[in-house]
Order: structure tokens, then sequence, then C-alpha cells
């Protein structure tokens, strides 16, 4: 007893002696507050961290994700944001460009090898980044697709807009399950813009003209576009999926063989894996413009009010390596940034039960509009194609729609585009 | 008198003090702000300087204007009838881009109403605003008299010398001490369309001859829905208020009422309602002001849709300064908020004032 106690006085002298060192501290906001597992593992990237170096000290306060984004504002309009930043990546311009956020300087060849989606740039300049990023799959099970008849797609032959079509018509015509589709229209937010603006770009339409950045006009209510909200209307009015989902149907219902087809993140695959033994993971369909799904997650940047930048710096280089990118994809699912990183994992490596995620992410996915005006482009995004699956009409929800966001624009100056 | 104002109300200005600075500081001066800033273009995270924009946002929020059109007529000039009904113009090809009215570029029909041959559309500028007022008043119109009514009955329902009374009060008072964010949560599965509460009690008491219905999913009972849950959960408030108004009626009044042999209308009628009128006044203002005031059931229940058929107000406000960073917008939303409700209060004054 009495040792213990020496001991553990002996390593308390020994820690207040590590830390009287000039060690400059370095506060980080993360937005992982109530998930064990990523506090842990953020946890050890900065105890590791720490140790590794005696020029800084990073210390760690978690948010709930849920007012992780309103916190972040809130501090910077009191003018009291940490050195270390957490952002969402299509979130990322947004604070750019309103000054929350300042250009990362970190060695480029660090992360030559890193997802394209996992990169946070705007205006030229590398802002923020990933060590992870996440993809969408349509996701079914291999006797639903012999039962049914259906080619199975790949990456480099995607089902087109016919072939996904008969899959549905032929889905819901067998009977087996109560819809032949799970679109998760129970997750509103930004799943919505992240989810379902790729069928709007497989069609040839966007959320804003990309070209300028100035205008939805022609994006968001062009023929293209209009050819989306359709087929998109047509979903619900042929039965093929909900408008209105029960939230546990979203979380388990493909599980429990409620839909033949859903349209699904990596983060669920996991429990749908240990569900079915024959669950595959399909890539986007291919409406004319060529398949895509939504990239870019959750990335690390620098504030900038921080007065130390290159000690942020320092810290999101140290964590870029490939064990922490292992270690986050091993614990919570996501696909790891790197290559090298998904072969030290368990799921992600070449053959493993995930290895098609890193595929879809690398060869289908595409970013959210990179620019300021995306924050509010989302909520209007959200709200027409909710309004459509209920019944709206497409042309005028498109339309008014377009010039919500195109409102926005004007009031913000073009955003600095 | 000098005296008077120095002496005596020093400390009444000392007990009235803290709750001065907090409402100055908490309302008064942030409503200085919205009114302030509903005339500017200020935004809630921007680099850009907020510039005056006169009455811009007013405009933006409220204009409303007819356009009047005549059916479609083909070459002989018969009227082209489509479904068994005359076939108009989209609005879309009269109000986009449309070279001879510039001034509807941006308008959205809010609804249509047709009168011989011709049909009348009513345009917003701001549809899903106009939605969000025709909402709120449906919902103050409803629940003022039927929330008010219902607790005047609950109230009179325990204010009985009972055993067990308490046991009764505690019950229906028990939905206004949870927070009403829980109280949504809950009746969101209540509500649910596959295996809600309600729609399993519905089905086993018919027998399953009520079909399922998606309560918050469907447009014509999404409010409906928020509306019963509302009532509902702030009933218990407004009986409390009932019962301490009917507490200071004088049991002799109640006496000479039995002793004259009046009946229980009568004694309602002429005893009871009388001395119940200041609690009446308070209890319609004040439900009237909360219930403009709906924001929480909307924002977890049904996020103001579907098809904005529970738009509200207050959830315009938020959704607009805070979701879509637009703090003038949000901030004229506010101010013409405060107006209706200011004008209302008013009304209900004056016609409930003394008439001596």
């Amino acid at each position: 007893m009495t040792k213990l106690t020496l001991a553990a006085a002996l390593l308390a002298a020994t820690t207040w002696g590590g830390t009287a060192l000039a060690q400059q501290t370095l506060t980080m906001w993360y937005h992982g507050a109530g998930n064990d597992v990523e506090q842990k593992l953020i946890g050890e990237v900065i105890a590791d961290f720490n140790a590794s170096q005696t020029d800084w000290k990073v210390e760690l306060q978690s948010f709930p994700q849920a007012a992780y984004n309103d916190s972040v504002v809130a501090g910077a309009l009191a003018g009291n944001l940490p050195d270390i930043l957490d952002v969402d990546g299509p979130n990322m311009p947004n604070w750019a460009w309103a000054g929350y956020m300042q250009p990362l300087k970190i060695d480029e060849t660090k992360i030559a090898e890193f997802l394209p989606g996992t990169k946070g740039i705007w205006n030229g300049e590398l802002y923020s980044i990933g060590l992870w990023d996440a993809a969408v799959a349509m996701v079914t099970r291999q006797s639903t697709l012999d039962a049914l008849g259906l080619r199975t797609p790949t990456l480099d032959q995607p089902w087109t807009k016919d072939e996904f079509m008969d899959a549905l018509a032929k889905a819901k015509a067998s009977g087996t399950c109560e819809y032949a589709l799970d679109l998760g229209m129970a997750w509103t937010g930004e799943w919505y813009p992240y989810a379902f603006s790729p069928f709007l770009q497989s069609f040839g339409g966007d959320i804003v003209d990309r070209s300028t950045y100035k205008t939805a006009e022609g994006a968001l209510n062009g023929d293209a576009a209009m050819a989306f909200g359709e087929w998109w209307q047509s979903l619900f009015t042929d039965g093929y999926a909900q408008a209105t989902q029960d939230p546990a149907d979203r979380d388990g219902g493909f599980n429990a063989g409620k839909y033949c087809f859903s349209w699904n993140g990596n983060w669920a695959a996991l429990g749908s894996l240990a569900a079915f033994d024959d669950v595959v993971f399909l890539p986007a369909p291919d409406f004319g413009n060529g398949p895509k799904i939504g990239a870019a997650s959750w990335q690390f940047g620098v504030s900038a009010k921080s007065q130390h930048p290159e000690g942020a710096a320092a810290f999101i280089e140290f964590a870029l390596q490939d064990k922490y990118l292992a270690a986050f994809s091993n614990g919570i699912g996501l696909i790891p940034a790197t290559p090298s990183a998904a072969a030290l994992t368990e799921n992600y490596a070449p053959g493993g039960k995930l290895a098609v995620f890193f595929d879809l992410s690398s060869k289908q996915g595409l970013v959210r509009p990179v620019t300021p005006g995306y924050v509010v482009q989302a909520k209007v995004f959200e709200k027409a194609v909710a309004d459509i699956a209920n019944g709206a009409d497409v042309a005028a929800t498109l339309d008014a729609a377009t010039d919500e966001i195109n409102a926005d624009i004007e009031k913000n100056n073009g955003y600095g585009h | 008198m000098a005296s008077k104002f120095l002496v005596s109300n020093r400390t009444g200005w000392l007990m009235a003090g803290p709750s001065i600075l907090l409402i100055a500081g908490f309302i008064v001066l942030p409503f200085l702000f919205a009114i302030l800033f509903s005339f500017t273009n200020q935004r809630l995270v921007s680099p850009n300087a907020a510039e005056f924009v006169g009455f811009a946002n007013y405009r933006q929020l409220l204009d409303v204007t007819t356009l009047t059109v005549e059916p479609e007529r083909d070459a002989s000039g018969a009227v082209v009838i489509e479904d068994g009904a005359p076939k108009y113009p989209s609005v879309r090809s009269l109000t986009r881009n449309n070279p001879d009215r510039p001034d509807l570029n941006g308008m959205r029909e809010w609804f249509s109403f047709g009168h011989g041959d011709s049909r009348t559309y009513v345009l917003a500028r701001d549809v899903v605003f106009m939605k969000a007022l025709v909402n709120t008043f449906i919902f103050v119109l409803v629940v003022a008299p039927v929330q008010g009514g219902l607790a005047l009955g609950l109230a009179l329902l325990i204010n009985q010398r009972l055993r067990g009374i308490n046991v009764f009060r505690t019950i229906y008072f028990m939905p206004v001490v949870v927070s009403i964010v829980v109280v949504s949560l809950l009746w969101r599965f209540i509500y649910d369309g596959q295996s809600g509460l309600l729609n399993n009690l519905l089905g086993a008491l018919s027998f399953g001859a009520i079909p399922k219905v998606d309560w918050l999913g469907n447009p014509s009972t999404a409010l409906g829905a928020i509306i019963a849950m509302s009532i509902w959960q702030a009933v218990g408030f407004h009986m409390v208020i009932w019962l301490s108004g009917l507490q200071t009626i004088s049991p002799t009044l109640y006496e000479a009422g039995a002793i004259e042999g009046a009946s229980k209308w009568q004694t309602f009628r002429y005893i009871t309602w009388p001395g119940l009128r200041n609690t009446a006044v308070l209890v319609l203002i004040v439900i009237t002001m909360q219930a403009f005031a709906l924001f929480a059931q909307i924002d977890v229940m049904t996020g103001g849709g579907p098809l904005d058929s529970t738009q509200t107000i207050v959830f315009q406000a938020v959704e607009r300064g805070y979701g879509k960073q637009d703090i003038s917008g949000g901030s004229t939303i506010s101010v013409v908020l405060f107006v209706i409700v200011l004008s209302i209060s008013l009304i209900q004054r004056w016609l409930t004032r003394e008439k001596s």
C-alpha cells in the first residue's frame, strides 16, 4: 500500500517535472463527445503527441456532434476559438471565408496519397485534412440479386438508371420485402445533401453551378435537375420508398429484412455484415453523367485566432500517421485516408470485407460544392428534396430553391468567388 | 411627495433592479438589435460588414400580389379542357423571366381560386412565411379557447373536497413539469405511423377497422397532431391558474347561492364565472402569447414539414437567423411577430376592459 502511494507520488512528481518545461499549450475542439471509442482514439493520438516532443501540449475539449458547429460559430462570435479545430468537410469553406480558419501549413508530400475527399481545399489553399473519409453504397444481399435475376453491378460497370429501376420494380413485385428501397429519409439534416445530391449530379445537375458558384440557375432547375426531380418523386409515388420513415426502420430495417436495397454508409456496414452473411455493397447507379457518391467527412484544421499555427500543424501532421488512420478505421468503421493505412486495417485491406468502400470513395466520390454558401445551400436542397418526396410540384419547388440560393449568394456579395 | 419617491421607492427599485437589468440585457437590448438588424443585411457568419438596406427585408417577407389568368384556348377559341377542368398556363411560365412582368420574378403561388372562366392566383414572394403565418394563427385560434376551456373544466373538477384530490391535481399538472422537448420526443413515438401507440390503440379499439395513419408525416394531420399534443402538455399550467382564481371566490357567495336554491349552472353562471373575470383575461392573454411562440414541438417533431404544413413564425425565425445564417431575415420575422402579438394583446385588453 505504502509502496503504491510512493510510486504514485513519484509518478506525479515526474509528470509534474515534465510539464514544468516550457511547453506551449494548444487547445483543440472535437465533435466526438458521447462516443467513448472515438474519445479514446483521439485521446491516444493526443497523449502520444504530447509525449513525443517537448514544445507543445495539446488539450482536448469535446462537444456532442449535434452541438459542435453551433459551438464553433458561438465561439468565433465571442472571439474565443481553440488552436486546432475539427471541421466537417463541406463546412470548411464557410469557416475559412468567415475568417475562423487559416491555411494549414503541412508537408504536401505527407498527404500525396490521401483520398481526394479528405483534403479540404478552398481558394487554392489547403485548410483542413481528414484522417478518414466516408462512402455510401447500395447495400443488398447476393441472394436477393440472384432471386430477382439481377446483374451484379461493378465499379467499372455500375447499373444504369434503367437497370436500377428494373431492380426496384422486380424487388417490389417479388414481395420479399416491405419496401424495395431504404433511402434513409428518417435521417434529416446533412444526410440529405450528402446522400441525395450525388443522384442529382449523376443526372447532370447540381446544387449550384460549380463553374462560377455565383448562381444555381440552370444547375438546380435545369432540364437535368427536372429529370432528377421527376425520378425522385416517382420513387415515392410508385411505392418503392417511404417519404417519411420511422427512425428505427432506418437503423435496423434492412438488417431485419424489411428492405431489399438500402442506400447507406460504410459506418453501418459492419451491422449489416453481422445480420446477413451474403451482404454486398454495390456502387451508385449511373443516371447518365457517371455514378457519384458524396465525399469528405470530418477534418482537422487550424483556427485563425491561433497564436501557434506551427504547433497546431505539427499536431495535425503527427495525427496523419497510418497507425492512427487505421486505429480510427478499426474503432469506428471509417474509411482510412490512405491505401497504406487501409492495408493495416482488418476490413479495408485489399480483400477485406469493406475494401469496396475504399474504391468507391476514390472512384465515385465527389465533394459537395466547395463554397461558403454551401451551409445555406444544403438546407435549401434538403427542404426541396423532402418537399418533392412529399408530393410537391417538381418544377415549382426546384425554381423556388434556385431563387432562394441565388438570393443568398447575392446577399453575401458572391461569397468571395 | 419627494420623500415618498426617495424612501418608499428605494426598496422598490432595489427589488425590481435585478429583474430590470436581466430583462434589459436579455430581452430589451437584443430586441432593439433585432429591429436594427431588420433594416440591414446582417449575417451570422460573414466577413462582410452589414449594410443598410431599408425595408428590403420586409418587402421580401411580406410582398403579396394577385394575378388573374384566362384559360388556354385552342385555335378555334374554345377553352382547352384537361382532366375535366379548364387548363391554365403554369404560374412558373408567367413569373419566371417574364419580360412583361419583371415585378413577379421570384414570386410563387400561395393559393388560387377560380371565378367564371378565369383563375386568380395569389402570389407571395415568401410562400413559406405566409404558410407559417397561417399555421400559427390556426394554432392560436384552436389552442387558446380549447386549452383555456379544458383547463377551466379540470380546475372545476379538482376544486372539490374529495379524498385524494391531490393525486388528481398532480396527475393533471404532471405534463407541465416535463420539458417540452422530452414531451415532443415521446409524442413522436405515440404518433409513429407504423407501430405508434395511437395507431395501435385506434386499431385495437376498432378491431383493425381504422387504418394506420402517419400522423406527423401527413400534411393533413401533422398540424392537428401538434395542436392536440400542445394542448395536453400545457393544460395543467392554466388549470392551476384557474384553480387559484376559483379559490379567491368567497365561500359565502356559494352559501348564499345554496340558500337561495341556485342550480349548479346558475351558481357557475352568476357566482363562479364573474368571480373569474380577471383570471380569464390573464389565462387568455398568456395562452395566446405562448401559442404564438410555438417552436420546440415543431423543431423536434416535424421540422416544419411535411410540405410546410407545420411551419410556424418562430420556427422560421430560428431556421433563417441561425440555420441559414441570415440574422437580418430572422430579425425581420421577429419584429413582425412582435407587432402581431402586441396588436392582439392590445385588442384583447380593450375587449376585456373593465366597463364602468
